[in-house]
């Protein structure tokens, strides 16, 4: 459905974009993720059209809707888009705010469009509202209404969720999934919070410094991140030194890790590089440590935080090294107390020193 | 903390600027600044006094001076037209002044019955038509320009001025209200076009042939053949020889008087002789080509060479008294 | 529970916190409204006590047969300059603000020019042009055997005229609404499938109502308060009545009283307006990091846009100051003397001064209405603003006679001798704002308006309040509808001449007076110097504004 190849953007002399590809199909819902100045707006503004790219191609429905010399205007593209700040029409009421994108509409198939939308977004009794008199979510869930109105080819999100508290995020974006795989919307979104990402999207780009560093399902991104990079900025965990013992071993200090070493155990090359006594990062994910008081492996506990089913304990090791680790919240242990630990990874992720 | 000084200090000035000096006259005029000044430093150079003087519409400056009421720094209210001097006097802005060199300069008929105001120079309403098309012996009175053979030749300055409000008000005094509509009735059936914003407009329609022939006066007439001589303009003098002895070219004044509560009566009695004499006379007409009143001084020889002619002689108070019948008069007549 | 402790997430803007804080506003904000709503009010009321005295005759009179046309013609003249100021102001504001097109720098400041020239001048050099008697219908007689030129002496040549004269208020006002609306909005409208030119009028046109309306309310109401531009035309208005009354019926109460009927109307009006855009909002927020892109307009309606702004330019400023700068040549030799500099000085000096204090005073309004939006509180703002509709010497005399009268008590009381306040700059500058609070209010108003209530409450969650937000928060935000309101007051000011011809000190002449003096007696040739000398003096804020506010945005 939308495809960028090898798109580059710059402003002035600071290249913004460098090389993006990727592909999302029809009734897939893509994420762009990273940190603030990744380009990940960038490439949003560029996909809506309000912004002419300097390289690559863009193509939406087999279409080229964007190559150096040539923009398709942002309003012939049919591309919806939700603002990070909603930029509803103060002006207007919520109603008219719906009916915006509608006007090529007989009334009555407006109206009919205008209340469907609404009452999926759970505002029919709003219609006739200021933007300014509705709560933050309701605005949120207007800006959707709006832009899914005039049924988009493709609808951007951009940091749909941002301006909303924590609660009203996790509950709205699963709402909003729900009514984009519904109406079987293909979208893409924009956003620096990987529980966005991982509540909404099919497949997931990790962006930095204006390249694409992986893309793909969440789990993967977790489990297999393709670098370190994409290994740090998702989700929580440790690296710990270690030694490649051979093609399928790598010890570090908690024992060896026997099974499958990714191909692809340094940034460069591949396996096949990473010769015998190679030294290597090895990402430790909190749950890949499981609390066992049988366990013979000591360390002692030095931070936790309380999340109500568990708790996450930053343990030290008696070489220094520290580890992140889930238990249960039954076992309430004391800070300096000693306790049992024991590795369960499935997939060893390791890089070059 | 600079600008706050400066600014201090400006907003003061305007507080040191009222505080008075004895040998001095202030007067707020109506007639321009360009007019008058040249006459007033005349007279600070001959006597020392200074004058000092504020300029504004007539209207404005009879409500400054009402408002101000006894506490008026003003000495000397100077203005054009005879029916707002009257309308000065009515309201009690100014007081009579018993002076033998003003009656002696000044003629009867130019100044206030009750002394209270005195005209200072002559502003003659007359005739101006294009030779071109209007044959000689056509014209006559200011009444004939009623008459249907001008339908489509007449031109008119706004009723709005003075100039012909002040010419229809003495009509009234001649000819009665009814009579004077119907007359009045009559120019605005003549009119070529809508009336004109001033005199000089009025001529140079005249000029291009939009009409034949309009009221004006003579000063405008004067300034306008300075700067284009060859337009096909002529003087005419019109209402001369007619039985009634006061019957003659409709005139109107500029001229001053003492206020009420003048606080340099002495002085500004003074200059009002100064300004009525022979020397002064000649500055205070020429400067505009309006005539002297003083019978002894003669006109700027620009002036002179339109010709003599006989004034009306009725007291220009009467104009005055009967302004706001006029006024309403050609709101009736349709005349705007 | 949700993890608190991981972001101070956004707290719902009505905070309960915050109650008690609105609660002790009104007894800030009144203080300072009061004595400013006080200053306009005064005068009003003084010609508001002449209703007591109605003249029964002159009332028959000009019931009978002044008023009915008098009210047609101002229906009219009302109605054609608010759709040509509108259409004017609004096009060019929009093509100068959001596009690009060949000259488009030049014009963005260059169009604002005729705001330097007296409306009456205007109207006076293209009368003289195209009248009967003009160079231009003189020339089509001799050469083509025309006759017959539309007469410029009809209600259209005076709307034209008009409108020429006072679109760059629409145009100021505007161009600073969309200057500040940011780009986001259009986009949205964009991506809901609207060209930008739809999205222009969907959006951008009523989101920059608030500051369409504050231009247009000011030109309508210096055409309802005009004298000079209808005189020269002879079209009778309303405000031909009030003067009639006044200078030849000799009735200052019948003209007093026709005023108060005047101001009522556009309170009336100005209040309506006001209500029907309270329950809206037009604050938009902006990311500032958001610079708008204008629209690169090609071919063809490049040519255009600059077609259209040529034509504007030139009628409303080229010609009219060619005609007044060839005057100007012809009589610099006999007029120019070095009292110019003093008249330029004092004229500079009274403008600046003047422009100071009315945007002080219009901002202090503005911003008690806004911490403090009740009914009566917005009756108050309208109220302070009505000086503009005035006719000036009918609001002249308003204050004039108030301040001769503390005169009056004060020398009773003290036992001084002569003027106290009266001839003073004080009471000049003061006067000056009774006119012109509305032209800086209004600007700053709507750009007021545009601020949205979460930031106000940002800065208080930050304990930035009361002046401290003012100064850090909303005077940066506001800097164009500041710049904006300052040129025009200067501007303004500077061609005043009612209120600066009664209440000025002795020998303080400005430029404007020199225009009065030569105008008065009909030698318009000479007072093309004082007025020439005027709109070069008028320049310099207007073209500092717009490089000002230009660099705001690119």
């Amino acid at each position: 459905m939308l495809t960028l190849e090898h798109v580059a953007q710059s402003y002035g002399a600071k290249p913004v974009l460098k090389d993006v590809s990727f592909q999302l199909k029809a009734g897939q819902i893509g994420c762009l993720l990273g940190p603030s100045g990744c380009g990940k707006t960038t490439a949003l503004r560029l996909i809506a059209g309000f912004e002419r790219l300097a390289g690559g191609a863009i193509y939406l429905g087999g279409q080229v809707i964007a190559r150096p010399g040539h923009c398709m205007p942002a309003e012939q593209r049919r591309v919806g888009l939700v603002f990070q700040d909603y930029a509803l029409f103060p002006h207007l009421s919520v109603a008219a705010n719906v009916s915006f994108g509608l006007s090529h509409l007989p009334t009555a198939d407006r109206n009919n469009r205008i209340h469907e939308m609404l009452d999926l977004v759970g505002l029919a009794r709003e219609a006739e509202s200021y933007p300014h008199q509705l709560s933050g979510g309701q605005q949120q869930r207007v800006a959707l209404a709006r832009a899914l109105a005039p049924r988009p080819r493709l609808l951007l999100l951009d940091e749909p969720f941002s301006n909303l508290d924590v609660e009203l995020r996790e509950k709205l974006s699963l709402e909003v999934r729900d009514i984009l795989k519904h109406e079987a919307i293909t979208a893409l979104l924009v956003t620096h919070d990987q529980n966005e990402a991982f509540a909404m999207a099919d497949v997931v780009g990790v962006m930095n410094e204006g390249a694409i560093q992986q893309w793909a399902a969440p789990y993967t991104l977790y489990h297999e991140p393709a670098n370190r990079f994409v290994a740090d900025f998702i989700g929580q965990g440790v690296f710990l030194p270690g030694t490649v013992l051979n093609d399928k071993q790598v010890e570090i200090e908690l024992g060896v890790l026997d099974g499958h070493i990714p191909s692809d155990c340094a940034d460069s090359g591949g396996c096949g590089a990473c010769a015998k006594s190679c030294k290597v990062d090895v990402l430790v994910r909190p749950d890949d440590i499981i609390h066992d008081d049988d366990s013979a492996m000591q360390a002692e506990v030095e931070r936790k935080a309380f999340r109500g089913a568990e708790f996450l304990y930053t343990l030290r090791l008696p070489s220094g090294n520290r580890l992140l680790t889930l238990v249960p919240s039954h076992h309430n242990h004391a800070i300096g107390e000693k306790i049992g630990i024991r590795l369960d990874i499935d997939h060893v992720v390791a890089f070059r020193q | 903390m600079r600008l706050i000084h400066t600014t201090l200090a400006v907003l003061t000035l305007g507080l040191t600027a009222t505080i008075t000096f004895a040998a001095e006259v202030v007067v707020y005029s109506a007639r321009n600044e360009q007019l008058i000044k040249p006459l007033f430093d005349a007279y600070t150079k001959e006597t020392g006094v200074e004058v000092k003087f504020v300029t504004d519409k007539e209207g404005p400056l009879m409500a400054r001076l009402k408002a101000e009421g006894p506490n008026t720094p003003a000495d000397l209210f100077m203005t054009v037209d005879a029916g707002n001097l009257w309308q000065a006097a009515e309201e009690g802005l100014l007081q009579p002044v018993d002076s033998k060199p003003l009656k002696a300069n000044i003629p009867a008929h130019l100044r206030d019955p009750g002394s209270e105001w005195f005209g200072l120079s002559i502003r003659a309403r007359t005739m101006v038509y294009n030779p071109n098309k209007v044959k000689p012996g056509e014209l006559t009175t200011y009444e004939d320009l009623a008459n249907p053979k001008w339908k489509g030749r007449l031109c008119l300055r706004t009723s709005k001025k003075v100039y012909n409000q002040s010419l229809v008000a003495m009509m009234i005094h001649e000819h009665g209200e009814q009579k004077t509509e119907e007359r009045v009735r009559g120019w605005v059936a003549n009119l070529a076009t809508d009336p004109l914003p001033d005199d000089t407009k009025a001529m140079e329609a005249v000029a291009a042939g939009l009409c034949d022939v309009t009221l004006v006066n003579t000063y405008y007439f004067g300034r306008l053949m300075e700067k284009k001589p060859n337009l096909p303009l002529a003087i005419f003098w019109p209402n001369q020889n007619l039985k009634n002895i006061n019957a003659g070219v409709h005139v109107n004044v500029s001229g001053a008087g003492v206020t009420k509560h003048a606080k340099h009566k002495q002085e500004a009695v003074r200059l009002l002789e100064w300004l009525s004499s022979e020397k002064a006379q000649n500055l205070y007409a020429d400067v505009n080509l309006e005539y002297p009143v003083n019978a002894k001084i003669k006109a700027d020889p620009t002036v002179a060479a339109w010709g003599p002619f006989k004034q009306n002689l009725i007291n220009v108070a009467e104009a005055g008294k009967l302004q706001t019948r006029a006024v309403m008069l050609m709101d009736r007549a349709g005349y705007k | 529970m949700p993890e608190h402790d991981v972001t101070p997430s956004a707290i719902p803007t009505r905070a309960p916190s915050s109650g008690a804080r609105v609660f002790s506003l009104p007894a800030s904000a009144w203080p300072a409204a009061l004595p400013i709503a006080l200053i306009t009010a005064v005068p009003i009321m003084v010609l508001l006590a002449h209703l007591l005295h109605p003249d029964q005759e002159i009332w028959q009179h000009l019931w009978q047969y002044v008023l009915p046309e008098l009210l047609i013609n101002t229906l009219w003249l009302v109605l054609g300059v608010g759709v040509g100021v509108t259409l004017l102001g609004v096009s060019l504001a929009w093509l100068t603000a959001a596009c690009d097109y060949p000259g488009r720098r030049f014009f963005a400041w260059a169009l604002l020019l005729p705001l330097a020239l007296p409306a009456y001048v205007t109207a006076f050099v293209w009368l003289g042009l195209l009248d009967f008697t003009g160079p231009v219908a003189g020339w089509l007689r001799e050469t083509w055997g025309m006759t017959w030129l539309p007469p410029i002496r009809s209600r259209g040549g005076v709307i034209l005229v008009m409108v020429l004269a006072l679109y760059p208020y629409v145009y100021l006002t505007a161009r600073a609404a969309f200057q500040g609306m940011g780009p986001r909005l259009t986009e949205a409208a964009q991506s809901l499938g609207l060209p930008r030119w739809r999205a222009f009028f969907r959006v951008a046109l009523p989101m920059a109502r608030p500051g369409i309306m504050a231009g247009l309310m000011l030109a309508l109401m210096e055409s309802l308060a005009d004298f000079g531009t209808v005189s020269v035309f002879n079209y009778n208005t309303f405000t031909t009545a009030i003067y009639k009354s006044w200078f030849s019926l000799f009735s200052l109460p019948a003209a007093a009283q026709l005023a108060s009927i005047l101001i009522f109307f556009v309170f009336v009006f100005a209040v309506l307006e006001s209500v029907a855009r309270s329950r809206r909002s037009y604050a938009a927020s902006t990311r500032s990091a958001q610079t708008p892109r204008r629209i690169a307009l090609k071919g063809a309606s490049a040519w255009l846009a600059l077609l259209w702004s040529a034509v504007v330019f030139i009628l409303a400023f080229a010609i009219p100051i060619g005609q007044i700068g060839h005057w100007a040549l012809n009589v610099y030799g006999q007029d120019l003397d070095s009292r110019y500099l003093e008249f330029a000085w004092h004229s500079l000096l009274l403008s600046g001064l003047g422009a100071l204090l009315v945007v002080g005073l219009a901002l202090i309004l503005g911003y008690a209405q806004r911490l403090q939006p009740t009914p009566t509180m917005r009756l108050t703002a309208r109220l302070a603003t009505l000086g503009y509709a005035l006719p000036g010497t009918v609001l002249a005399v308003g204050i004039f006679i108030p301040i001769a009268w503390l005169d009056n008590r004060l020398i009773e009381l003290f036992g001084l001798d002569g003027q106290i306040l009266g001839g003073t700059l004080i009471v000049m500058l003061l006067a000056y704002c009774a006119r012109f609070l509305a032209v800086g209010f209004g600007s700053i108003e709507a750009g007021l308006g545009r601020i949205t209530r979460s930031v106000d409450e940002a800065a208080q969650s930050l304990g930035v309040i009361g002046g401290r937000r003012l100064t850090r928060i909303h005077l940066p935000m506001l800097r164009v509808s500041l710049l904006t309101a300052l040129a025009m007051s200067f501007v303004d000011i500077m061609k005043e001449l009612p209120i600066t011809l009664m209440t000025r000190p002795f020998g303080w002449d400005t430029l404007a007076v020199r225009v009065f003096e030569m105008t008065s007696e009909g030698e318009w040739e000479r007072a093309a110097l004082p007025a020439s000398v005027i709109v070069i003096v008028g320049l310099l804020p207007t073209y500092w504004l717009i490089k000002h506010t230009e660099h705001a945005h690119t």
